[in-house]
């Protein structure tokens, strides 16, 4: 190793204070800082989706207008999907992928940096349009137009926030796909690379080609809106389709960004728990590809009752059902890995697993959602809610959980207490269920989503579910409870802190010290 | 500081990502007050963030151009740099896609259907039963009144030559730093730069000529759109790409690059690359077919 | 081994535990069968998606359960160290390919049906407004705007104070139902003179985006007379809640006094183009 750098190292420990936050280019600082970025918008998502539910209790109106719930549902689909999920996976991304492929950082520091300061104002931008005269945006965070358009002072602001986003998301998935690419130790080669790396290696690559699209969409947007172009207007010529069809050109490839990062996690707590080496490696790493590359051209299974043509319907109705092909691999890896294994139940497999169960039901609704005609049935019915929680927050959300709680040792140096986490699980995987199932039943029984009110047959099943809401809301707290009693105390953790862990986070010690492979380690085969 | 093969160079502490963060906001801030008409605090706020801005450039690139020279980059920070560069670019490449998209997506689609094409046959008869599809269109309603289209042969060709001359010179400048000729280096440049400039010159001419004799503005339908939006755009970016040029240019009269190391001279010409291949699909999509 | 089928045991009735309700609820809470031809077809389509849904989950997280009881280390302390099977992989990659394309044909089939509307016997034409339905029949020249009934209107402010749950029909009552014959063949060419709309009745098997500037069309053959509801089904804005579709199917001679009698009330002919917006 060469010694100046380890000079230079000591000369740059961990600023003081607020400027070693603002000033930091160390990936850990700045994986910290994602991951608690996203906890605060996760948990101003969460408000929001609890006024909602306090509201969809009865039918009536008890709380709010119904302008106002319209503004409540998209900025709680754009926080909890911009501001909660993406920052705290590339928070993560930040913490492990140098950890797990033996680089003393990411590639580009500074510009990872940037790409962080830039989210917290363009939430800024974002939740200061809620005090605008007129309020927030309130489309749903699917900006249709032209309804997106008759915004009032909001409307700017929620197109910059976007491209805010846009830029934040580009920049940081450069930063990932050149580390993975170029700061690799010797020996780690691409196949040897672990999974959560490989999915973030796709994830990135998904986020540079689709965010571009979302951002030229909105500009467009803003020209039709201020500077008088005809894009999203038949009378000149263009179409309110064409909006559709870009955003969900952005918009699944989106969705999948939310998911291959969970993949990945899950690929690394399940054979840490079974203590059995991943099923299937190599098709894993193929499924991760298809399922990227499908995300391209299935974009249409969002629009079947916009009135595509049937050909469209038919294209995108079997590419959409072919993603449950590599998905399944993935299930069926997963639960191969567990088989014969011998399987202990600490806090993250108990998320690993609840994800594996609960994501495929959301998978069986999707592929539901995925005929074209049953979906004249589904199409904006509570089961698309139903499908969509159950992917995001079963899948995505509990994978982050299962993340934080798998290498929360890493980064503290202390362990959480199995107790109070086995509470959050278990408190959050029944409540999350009495949230969402019902769901499922309430838009197969005709009741439409983003209204505030509702005709009296659906009365029974909403209660229900505003009841698992606010108990899984309630859960959270426990959750941030466990995160911050074991950053200041706790039990000290091991270098290893799982006994099946492999990896090469695992042989830094915990918590992982500022500067870690200032000279690269040595891969084993 | 300095760096061998083996090991990576890391920076420490940066103050240019909150400052150029806070510029982008107060960018994004202003633009918003002011576009939404309230007074003239837009503009200002929008003025201090793009100066925020542009002094934050300065001061990070100039901090990376110190850090270049003094030799701290090794290989491997030139690789990083150089797949970095390649995916911006392909970022680049998606937001013009998502224009070129739109432009195919109304000619090929959506012009058709309302002409009765396929399926879209009662939306004709019902609301359309006078239109008949024909590119260029301002659509059914004749939105922005009659006007022309800009005719590929004129300035169009012209700017097409340019641009194809300046990939020629832009790649006669690498050849002449790679063999150590630093002269004829600066001549590809300026050679560069001056088609560049006459490129936009001849760009703002043309818009100026649509404008005043063809009637052909924003408000010309999906036709005025995709035109104004694709070649805005790219003038945009000829735009950045000669001032990128200049700043290499100057770097290269006070001596800066090697012929072995001049990884943000191959950036710039990339981009301009980039720039240029985007112009013929412009010109090929947006002009002639 | 008496503790095995302990757990087997204990694993039955959980499940049984979860899906006796889930049954109860899928019965009670379900898509309509509906009362269209195309209803029918969707209906059975989604429950035999519904039922292959099911068959996957018994095996996928039977097989997870399994793991979890005998695999857990207190049963199971030496963990194999398999990470491969070509063959297993080939056959969970092939066997969900064809359940898909087993799903995919009838989905298909239907697909192709449901958006055939040639030969259709009547025509109407259906206008989404914020917040309105408007209902031409271009062969009696009549227009039919379609509001939500006072009955909801009067309860549904924030703060009105009056229960929901006495109204009959809130939130899914209107001033003018869509009238249609029953038996025959109809098409409906839907538009919107503002934002996007959705005009959704469940028991028809339609959903079909009203979206301003174009016209799409779907069909309906309504096979036994009643009342159908729905509601819009697209953000549309403040009233997106509140933009409820009521059709009324009529035997064939019935509806036709209906629209004599209409006409006779509403004189003015109306072409659709002279129509007025509200
Ligand atoms: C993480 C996010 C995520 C993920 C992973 C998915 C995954 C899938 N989604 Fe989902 N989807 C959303 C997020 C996501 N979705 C969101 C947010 C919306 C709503 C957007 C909005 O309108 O606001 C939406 C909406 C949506 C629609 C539109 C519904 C409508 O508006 O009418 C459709 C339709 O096809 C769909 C389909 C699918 C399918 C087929 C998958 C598949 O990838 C699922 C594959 C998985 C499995 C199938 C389970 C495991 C497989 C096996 C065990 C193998 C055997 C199985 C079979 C043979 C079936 N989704
Ligand atoms: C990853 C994304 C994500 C996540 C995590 C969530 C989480 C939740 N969502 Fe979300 N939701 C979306 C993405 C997400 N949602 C999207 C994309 C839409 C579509 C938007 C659109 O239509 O445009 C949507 C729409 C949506 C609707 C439909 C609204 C409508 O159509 O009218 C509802 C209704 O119940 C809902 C509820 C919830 C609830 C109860 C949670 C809960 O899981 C939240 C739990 C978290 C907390 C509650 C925060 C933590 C705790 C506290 C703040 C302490 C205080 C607690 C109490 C007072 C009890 N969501
Ligand atoms: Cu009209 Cu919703
Ligand atoms: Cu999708």
């Amino acid at each position: 190793m060469s010694e100046s750098i380890a000079l230079s190292h000591d000369a740059h420990p961990a600023g003081r204070g607020l400027t070693r936050w603002i000033k930091t280019t160390n990936h850990k600082d700045i994986g910290t800082l994602y991951l608690l970025f996203s906890l605060i918008m996760f948990f101003i998502g969460g408000a929001m989706a609890m006024v909602i539910r306090a509201e969809l209790f009865e039918p009536g109106l008890q709380f709010v207008n119904p302008g106002f719930y319209n503004q409540l549902v998209t900025m709680h689909g754009l926080i909890m999907v911009f501001g909660a999920v993406m920052p705290a996976f590339v928070g993560l991304a930040n913490w492990m992928i140098p950890l797990m492929i033996g680089a003393p950082d990411m590639a580009l520091p500074r510009l990872n940096n940037w790409s962080f300061w830039i989210l917290p104002f363009a939430f800024t931008l974002l939740l200061l349009t809620l005090f605008l005269p007129g309020g927030g945006p309130e489309g749903g965070w699917t900006l249709y137009v032209p309804y997106s358009l008759e915004l009032g002072y909001s409307f700017p602001f929620l197109i910059f926030a976007i491209h805010l986003m846009g830029i934040s998301s580009v920049l940081g998935g450069i930063n990932i796909i050149v580390t993975i690419l170029n700061m690799r130790a010797p020996g780690m080669t691409l196949m040897k690379m672990p999974l959560f790396v490989w999915a973030w290696l796709i994830t990135a690559y998904l986020l540079v080609a689709v965010m571009p699209v979302l951002a030229g969409g909105v500009t467009m947007q803003l020209f039709d809106h201020f500077f008088g172009t005809h894009f999203f207007s038949v009378a000149g010529g263009g179409s309110p389709l064409l909006w559709e069809n870009v955003f969900w050109f952005f918009g699944h490839p989106e969705v999948y960004i939310m998911i291959l990062p969970a993949f990945g996690i899950i690929s690394e707590i399940v054979p840490t728990f079974s203590r059995k080496p991943l099923f299937g490696r190599t098709s894993m790493i193929y499924a991760l590809a298809s399922i990227a590359f499908l995300s391209f051209i299935v974009w249409g299974h969002h629009m079947f009752t916009s009135g595509m043509p049937v050909s469209a319907d038919l294209f995108f109705m079997f590419s959409t059902m072919l993603i449950a092909v590599p998905t399944g691999v993935k299930i069926f890896n997963w639960i191969a890995t567990m088989w014969k294994g011998a399987l202990t139940f600490e806090v993250p497999m108990l998320f690993a697993i609840a994800f594996i169960v609960l994501f495929t039901i959301g998978g069986f609704s999707g592929v539901m959602l995925a005929l074209a005609p049953a979906d004249f049935q589904y199409h904006n019915s509570y089961f698309v809610v139903a499908h969509l929680h159950y992917v995001l927050v079963t899948g995505a959300v509990f994978a982050i959980m299962a993340a934080v709680y798998y290498w929360l040792p890493k980064w503290t140096g202390h362990r959480y207490s199995e107790f109070w986490g086995k509470v959050h699980f278990w408190v959050s995987v029944i409540s999350v269920n009495v949230l969402y199932f019902p769901m499922h039943f309430l838009g197969l029984a005709g009741m439409p989503r983003r209204v505030p009110d509702y005709a009296v047959q659906f009365t029974d099943l909403n209660m229900i579910s505003s009841i698992g809401a606010f108990v899984f809301g309630s859960a959270q707290l426990i959750f941030v409870a466990i995160i911050f009693a074991t950053i200041y105390g706790g039990k000290k953790a091991e270098a290893r802190a799982w006994e099946g862990a492999h990896g090469l986070e695992w042989t830094v010690p915990s918590p992982a010290p500022y500067h870690t492979f200032s000279s690269p380690p040595e891969v084993m085969g | 500081m300095s760096a061998s093969a083996d090991s990576y160079y890391l920076p420490h502490g940066t103050p240019w990502s909150i400052l150029g963060s806070l510029g982008l906001f107060g960018f994004m801030l202003g633009a918003g007050v002011w576009i939404d008409g309230w007074n003239l605090l837009g503009p200002l706020i929008m003025g201090l963030g793009i100066l925020l801005l542009i002094l934050t450039k300065l001061g990070w690139f100039g901090a990376v151009i110190r850090e270049s020279e003094s030799g701290v980059y090794n290989q491997q920070v030139d690789r990083t740099f150089r797949w970095a560069m390649a995916f911006f670019i392909f970022s680049e490449v998606m937001f013009f896609g998502a224009f070129f998209g739109t432009l195919f997506y109304a000619r090929l689609f959506v012009v058709p259907w309302l002409g009765g094409a396929s399926y879209m046959f009662y939306t004709h008869a019902l609301l359309y039963p006078h239109y008949r599809a024909l590119w260029p269109t301002n659509g059914p309603a004749h939105v922005g009144g009659a006007f022309s289209a800009m005719p590929p042969w004129g300035i169009p060709a012209l700017n097409t030559l340019i641009l194809l001359s300046s990939a020629v010179t832009v790649t006669l400048a690498h050849w002449a730093l790679k063999a150590g000729h630093r002269r004829k280096v600066i001549a590809g440049l300026v050679a560069t730069i001056a088609l560049g400039v006459s490129f936009l010159l001849m760009q703002a001419h043309e818009y100026y000529h649509a404008y005043t004799h063809l009637n052909l503005t924003l408000h010309s339908g999906i036709y005025g759109a995709t035109f104004f939006i694709l070649t805005g755009f790219h003038g945009l970016h000829v735009t950045i790409g000669v001032i990128m040029l200049s700043v290499i240019l100057i770097r290269v009269l006070r001596g800066h690059f090697t012929p072995e190391h001049h990884f943000a001279f191959e950036a710039v010409s990339w981009y301009w690359h980039f720039v240029d291949i985007v112009w013929l699909g412009l010109f090929i999509f947006v002009y002639w077919l | 081994m008496k503790k095995k089928w302990l757990h087997a045991a204990w694993c039955t009735s959980l499940l049984a535990a979860i899906t006796m309700p889930t049954l109860w609820a899928a019965n009670l809470y379900n898509l309509p069968h509906g009362v269209t031809p195309v209803s029918h077809a969707i209906y059975g389509l989604s429950m035999m998606a519904f039922w292959i849904m099911c068959g996957i989950a018994v095996v996928v997280f039977g097989a997870i359960t399994w793991s979890i009881i005998f695999h857990r280390r207190s049963r199971h302390p030496k963990p194999a160290d398999f990470h491969e099977n070509t063959v297993l992989e080939i056959v969970w990659t092939v066997i969900p390919f064809l359940i898909l394309i087993a799903m995919a044909i009838p989905a298909a089939r239907v697909l192709i049906r449901a958006e055939n509307v040639h030969h259709s016997e009547l025509t109407v034409e259906v206008t989404g407004y914020q917040w309105l339905w408007r209902y031409t029949y271009p062969r009696w020249k009549i227009n039919i705007y379609s509001r939500l009934a006072d009955s909801s209107l009067r309860i549904a402010p924030l703060h009105s104070g009056r229960s929901p749950y006495s109204t009959p029909h809130y939130l899914h009552a209107v001033t003018h139902p869509l009238v249609l014959p029953v038996g025959e063949k109809v098409r409906l060419l839907i538009t919107s003179k503002d934002v996007i709309h959705s005009w959704w009745v469940p028991d028809l098997g339609v959903q079909m985006d009203a979206n301003p500037g174009l016209v799409n069309s779907i069909w309906v053959k309504i096979l036994k007379p009643g009342t159908y509801r729905g509601q819009c089904n697209q953000i549309c804005g403040w009233g997106h809640a509140y933009m409820p579709i009521v059709v009324v199917a009529k035997p064939k001679a019935q509806f036709l006094s209906w629209v004599k009698h209409w006409r006779k009330r509403h004189p003015q002919a109306l072409s659709p183009a002279t129509t007025p917006d509200p």
